[in-house]
C-alpha cells in the first residue's frame, strides 16, 4: 500500500486543532442527536448523572438508544452486551482500515487515538490518507469535537426533556425508533441489503413471539449477519 | 441474567457498555496486527450492524400504536427523499405528535 511508509501518521497539536475545527460543522448536528438521546433517556427513567456518564464513556449513539429499548426495572445484561457489541462492531472495521497508518505510532498513541474513533472522523481521516495527506490529527481532533458536542447535547436534552409533561403526546417516545430507523435507511441500499433487512426483521419477529424475552435482537442481528456472509457483495459488479 | 436498575446496578450496566464499546474501538487495530480480516468477515460485520437495528425496530412497528407506525413511516420516507437524518427524525416525531392530538 502506497503512502504507509511516509509520515502521514505524524500529528501535533496544530493538526489536532485543525481536525477539531474541520468537524465542528458536523458536530452541530451531533448536539441535536445528543439532545434527542438525553430526552429519550430521561423518559426511560435513567438518572441524570448516569445519562451523562453513558454519553461520556460509551460515545456511540445508536447503541445507547438501543440500550434504552432494553431498559426497565431489570435489564437483561447479556442481551444488552451482545446488542451493544453488534451495533458497534463496525468500529472493528474502522480500526482495521486505519491500521496501516496507526501501526507507526506508539501503542499508547495508537490506542489513545482510537478512543474517539467514530463514523464521521474515521471517514474524513481515511479520505485524507487516501489523498496522501496526514489524517491522524483529523481522527483525534475531529473525534474530540464529536465527543464533546455529543456530551453537551446530552446535557441539553436532559435539561429540556425533564420539563416535558406528557412526552408521548408530543411524539417524544418515538425519538429512539425514528433515530434508529434513520440510521438504517441512511445506510447502503441495494437488493442485497434489502434482503438482509427482511431476514433480520422476520427472524426478530419470530424470536420475539416464540423465544425468551429480548432474544429477538440477537437472533435478528445474527440472521442478517449470516445472510451477509453468504451473499457477498460484489466489489466490481459493473 | 438480569441486573436491577437500582443503586449500583445502573452504574455496572453503563460500565459494561463502555467496556464492550471500547473493545470494538481497540479490537480491530489489535487483531489486524496478527491476522488480516477476511472479506467474508467484513461482510458479516457490516450486515450484522445494520440488522441489529432492524431487529430492534421490527417489534416496535408491529406492536406500536398507529401514531408510532406513522412516525416510522414518515421518518423512512423523509430519509429516502432528503437523505438527511435530522429532518427525517424530526418529521417522524412531528407525525406522531400530530396524530395523537386527535
Amino acid at each position: 500500500m502506497s503512502g504507509t511508509d511516509t509520515n502521514l501518521h505524524e500529528f501535533n497539536r496544530q493538526a489536532v486543532w485543525a481536525g477539531f475545527k474541520q468537524l465542528v460543522p458536523i458536530s452541530v448536528f451531533v448536539i441535536a442527536f445528543g439532545a434527542a438521546f438525553g430526552v429519550a433517556a430521561t423518559q426511560s427513567g435513567l438518572d441524570d448523572p448516569l445519562i451523562v456518564l453513558m454519553s461520556t464513556l460509551v460515545f456511540a449513539g445508536a447503541s445507547q438508544f438501543a440500550a434504552l429499548e432494553l431498559w426497565g426495572p431489570q435489564v437483561p445484561i447479556v442481551t444488552l452486551i451482545i446488542t451493544v457489541f453488534a451495533i458497534n462492531a463496525r468500529h472493528l472495521l474502522m480500526g482495521a482500515t486505519l491500521y496501516p497508518w496507526l501501526r507507526h505510532l506508539s501503542p499508547a498513541r495508537r490506542y489513545g487515538v482510537m478512543l474517539v474513533a467514530s463514523d464521521a472522523n474515521w471517514a474524513m481521516s481515511m479520505q485524507a490518507f487516501s489523498r496522501g495527506q496526514p489524517g491522524v490529527g483529523l481522527l483525534l481532533g475531529g473525534g474530540l469535537a464529536l465527543w464533546s458536542f455529543w456530551v453537551i447535547g446530552t446535557g441539553l436534552g436532559i435539561y429540556f426533556g425533564g420539563a416535558v409533561q406528557d412526552p408521548k403526546r408530543l411524539g417524544l417516545d418515538m425519538v429512539m425508533g425514528c433515530f434508529l430507523l434513520a440510521m438504517v435507511v441512511g445506510g447502503d441500499k441495494n437488493l442485497r441489503m434489502l434482503f438482509i433487512w427482511i431476514i433480520a426483521a422476520g427472524a426478530s419477529l419470530l424470536a420475539w413471539r416464540y423465544l425468551p424475552d429480548n432474544s429477538h435482537v440477537v437472533v435478528g442481528a445474527l440472521a442478517g449477519g449470516v445472510v451477509g456472509a453468504f451473499w457477498l457483495e460484489q466489489n466490481d459488479e459493473h | 441474567m438480569s441486573i436491577e436498575t437500582a443503586g449500583l446496578g445502573t452504574l455496572i450496566i453503563v460500565l459494561a457498555m463502555s467496556a464492550v464499546t471500547l473493545a470494538t474501538r481497540w479490537g480491530g487495530v489489535f487483531v489486524v496486527a496478527f491476522v488480516p480480516i477476511s472479506y467474508r468477515v467484513k461482510q458479516f460485520i457490516n450486515a450484522m450492524s445494520g440488522s441489529v437495528l432492524v431487529a430492534l425496530l421490527a417489534p416496535m412497528a408491529l406492536e406500536g400504536d398507529n401514531g408510532a407506525r406513522l412516525a416510522l413511516l414518515t421518518t423512512a420516507t423523509t430519509m429516502l427523499l432528503l437523505k438527511k437524518p435530522l429532518p427525517a427524525i424530526a418529521a417522524g416525531i412531528l407525525a406522531a405528535a400530530l396524530f395523537r392530538q386527535f
